[in-house]
């Protein structure tokens, strides 16, 4: 075995039978189902049905790249889905009943999760509780936050068309700006992960800690970052969501990490940690919006479709063992 | 002419990357104790772990006791006699003793779904008691030393009385004690029919304890020998494919007067009794003991891995405070770890990563994006200076034989501008050699102005590379030898010597 500086191929191969294999799955999967729908149904293949499906892709995606994230490290955020919620309150607080601008109240949604992210990063990180309770008492805590807030009241955003048309107006393609926002956040994401100290660490707390912690890094700071970003993803979904139900709803939520974790394993991520991409978590989540709206087009029962989804999400983390087993 | 017991012919198996077994071979017989011996990367533990079911063959055949068989899992193999002590320990480490030696066998009470503790736990005795081997088997297995967790280990593939007994590197964790019961307790067994294959870079040892020889180079077969014949010169000859030199390399002469690491009076309880010294530049300070005597504790106490109760720890002269790593990377001390793979390496990154991975920030752009150019130059200039084994800079480290991965670790110091060294076991697990590479890398190190400190249970190691020698006992810093001094003899002697409890 010599020494060879690293060419294109030999990337190539170890790219090929790694966590890509899990992506281009993924992908295919993705493509399978939307064929199959559209050979099923008429009413599947029309544009308004795509562009309803990246629609409804928007928020679950880009709760589930912040889950990316934190599964990636090695843990789990159960929180995602009210600290969204909070967020939309806490933008509609600042838009409606304080009468502030757009551009102050879309920063202070942000904040608002980020500081829950911090919040989790915290226990977990410093107080050592584990990721699980932690965040799950979080998801409590942002719950009823959010309900204190909005004194258990839905905040609309009539006073403020502009919000409406900013994030769902459609100028291109008939595409509403929520989908490109989704995309851009992606973009960001990936390169974040893929290409910062932030992502890199990422990747080295998932595949071993201690080793990390060994080799000097300050691993408290950088978890607690992982999981600052999470919060902020989920705050930028509770911008979304806000924006597409032209509301703030704090009784909406609870669940929507379930979906965000879904959509992350199935796009390749793996709960134990170290392995994961923020193009398979879009695939992922745009696997779950297709199931779900492809499935009721075709007129199957609401129920059945929860049963369908579960099969989906255990068939994609048993194709990932045996993808991991296969290198044993 | 004796059945074979065991007969391996033509096995190859490749792993991602890397083709680990080409056409090997091995053979068998009852009442014998054969080695296999290889350098890191040769194949000897995965050739022997696909004859104990653990890894299957992607070629070639197995007889045992002349019927060809086929090996899918551990329970195959134990189901055909063979049983294996493996190099890393295997044991529940919340499960007592008894309990991890019967797994999946535990004696049945009155009903067929309840478990017989006492049953269990008199077995346990039982067997301890054949063995001489001394420990209470209700104990924790986590809150034993390593060392008995390896005669915990040696018991529980004993335990099941098989025809075929593969032990890796068995004795690396043992005392000279405990590896004289050992070698009693494998004469027993080749007494009474048993085929021992013993893998382990200990030359002296397998030619005390062997009948033959088998050396593997490159995942191939390259002989057999009877030991009684071999020199272990021509062992190594084989094992290495070309000569080497033992020459003792030049140290340099008087190290710098320069005191760069400091440490006083640093005390933890009862593992840590008031260590002082000082490490001086372009020095190898090598640390010695006994197993348990506290090396590692202090080495990592100065580097902020674990807690200390008191102490004072000075660079340059000038008191610093390190709590975690962070700090002690950040004063330029670095610490390899002995369980590499463990504390050393992110196993499923790649060479590159780990490489950069205590110094990432210095590859950093204002945006925190990594400067990939870099960082790659960076990783490739060591990979060359230090002749690391990998196929490129993607490989997974996981993939990497112990030596290539040592050599890993080693970069990710020197990447780092590290000025102080701290090698715990530098060479454990590693052959022949690799060993005098990381020798020379030792050397070079220091007469570059390195500071090194040195922990190694091997005592030629330590009188070859050390300038200077402290010992160590339960805690405390019994002695100090100049290179001049320094005989095994002394060594030994300060490091038994444990406290007065009685006023005489």
């Amino acid at each position: 075995m010599q020494t060879t500086p690293p060419t294109g191929k030999f990337r190539m191969q170890s790219l090929v039978k790694g966590e890509s294999l899990q992506r281009f799955l993924a992908l295919g999967a993705l493509v399978l189902l939307l064929l199959f729908f559209s050979v099923l149904s008429g009413p599947f293949r029309t544009t308004e049905n795509f562009t309803s499906i990246l629609v409804a892709t928007a928020v679950n995606g880009v709760l589930a790249m912040g889950a990316t994230y934190v599964i990636i490290t090695g843990g789990i955020d159960l929180s995602v889905g009210t600290t969204m919620t909070l967020c939309s309150v806490i933008l509609g607080l600042v838009v409606t009943n304080a009468g502030l601008p757009l551009w102050l109240g879309i920063p202070a949604a942000l904040g608002g999760g980020a500081l829950v992210g911090t919040v989790n990063g915290v226990l977990i990180a410093k107080l050592k509780l584990p990721p699980f309770i932690a965040t799950l008492g979080m998801l409590n805590v942002s719950r009823g936050l959010a309900q204190i807030l909005s004194d258990v009241k839905p905040i609309y955003f009539e006073g403020h068309p502009e919000f409406y048309d900013t994030f769902m107006g459609k100028p291109i393609f008939g595409i509403p700006n929520v989908v490109f926002i989704m995309f851009g956040a992606g973009i960001l994401a990936s390169l974040v992960l893929t290409r910062t100290i932030l992502g890199r660490y990422t990747f080295a707390l998932g595949s071993n800690e201690e080793a990390t912690r060994l080799s000097g890094v300050n691993v408290d700071a950088w978890k607690i970052a992982v999981y600052s970003v999470a919060g902020l993803f989920a705050g930028l979904g509770g911008v979304l969501i806000a924006a597409r139900m032209s509301s703030a709803q704090p009784s909406v939520g609870m669940g929507y990490e379930l979906d965000a974790i879904a959509a992350a394993v199935i796009g390749g991520t793996s709960l134990s940690g170290g392995v994961g991409s923020i193009a398979g978590t879009i695939i992922g989540a745009l696997i779950i919006s297709t199931l779900g709206i492809g499935l009721s087009i075709i007129g199957v029962p609401d129920q059945w479709k929860l049963v369908i989804t579960g099969l989906v999400i255990i068939g994609a983390v048993w194709l990932d063992i045996l993808r991991r087993r296969g290198r044993a | 002419m004796a059945e074979l017991l065991v007969e391996m012919t033509g096995i190859s198996k490749t792993f991602p990357g890397v083709r680990a077994l080409e056409n090997a071979r091995f053979e068998l017989m009852p009442g014998e104790v054969h080695a296999l011996v290889g350098e890191n990367g040769a194949g000897k533990s995965t050739l022997m772990k696909i004859l104990a079911g653990i890894y299957k063959r992607d070629a070639g055949s197995i007889r045992v006791k002349g019927e060809e068989v086929e090996i899918p899992t551990p329970r195959a193999a134990q189901q055909l006699g063979i049983s294996i002590i493996h190099q890393e320990l295997n044991l529940m480490g919340h499960l007592t003793v008894a309990q991890n030696i019967f797994i999946g066998r535990e004696p049945r009470g009155a009903a067929p779904f309840l478990l017989d503790e006492k049953s269990l736990n008199a077995q346990a005795r039982e067997l301890f008691e054949t063995l001489h081997i001394r420990l209470d088997p209700r104990t924790r297995v986590a809150s034993l030393a390593v060392a008995q967790q390896q005669m915990v280990e040696i018991a529980k593939a004993l335990s099941f009385k098989s025809d075929v007994l593969i032990m890796d590197e068995p004795t690396a964790a043992l005392t000279d004690t405990e590896i004289d019961e050992l070698f009693r307790i494998i004469r027993h067994l080749r007494e009474g029919g048993t085929g021992i294959v013993h893998i382990s870079h200990r030359l002296q040892e397998l030619k005390q304890i062997s009948d033959r020889v088998t050396v593997m180079r490159d995942g191939g077969y390259i002989d057999t020998v009877q030991t009684a014949d071999a020199s272990i010169g021509s062992i190594i000859s084989k094992m290495v494919g070309r000569t080497i030199f033992e020459a003792t390399p030049e140290l340099p002469e008087h190290p710098d007067p320069e005191v760069v690491l400091e440490v006083r009076n640093l005390k933890r309880g009862r593992v840590i009794r008031d260590v002082s010294f000082q490490l001086h530049r372009g020095e190898i300070l090598g640390i010695s003991g006994l197993m348990g005597a506290g090396r590692t504790e202090v080495a990592r106490a100065i580097f902020g891995a674990d807690p200390r109760d008191s102490g004072e720890i000075l660079v340059h002269g000038k008191p610093v405070v390190i709590r975690t790593p962070a700090n002690a990377v950040a004063h330029g001390i670095g610490y390899l770890s002995e369980d590499r793979r463990r504390y050393g390496l992110a196993l499923i990154m790649d060479v590159e990563a780990n490489a950069v991975l205590a110094s990432l920030r210095k590859f950093a752009g204002r945006l925190g994006q990594i400067k990939f150019g870099r960082t790659r130059a960076a990783a490739q200039e060591q990979v060359k200076g230090l002749a690391i084994k990998t196929p490129s800079l993607a490989q997974r480290v996981r993939n990497l034989s112990g030596g290539t991965q040592q050599k890993v670790v080693v970069a990710k110091w020197l990447i780092a501008d590290t000025e102080v060294l701290i090698f715990d076991e530098p060479t454990r697990g590693i052959d022949v050699g690799a060993k005098s590479e990381i020798y020379r890398l030792l050397n070079d190190l220091a007469q570059q102005g390195k500071a090194i400190m040195m922990i190694s249970s091997e005592l030629p190691e330590i009188l070859r590379m050390s300038h200077r020698i402290l010992v160590m006992c339960e805690g405390r810093i019994t002695g100090e030898l100049s290179a001049a001094e320094a005989t095994q003899e002394k060594i030994m002697t300060f490091a038994t010597q444990r406290e007065d409890v009685v006023a005489a």
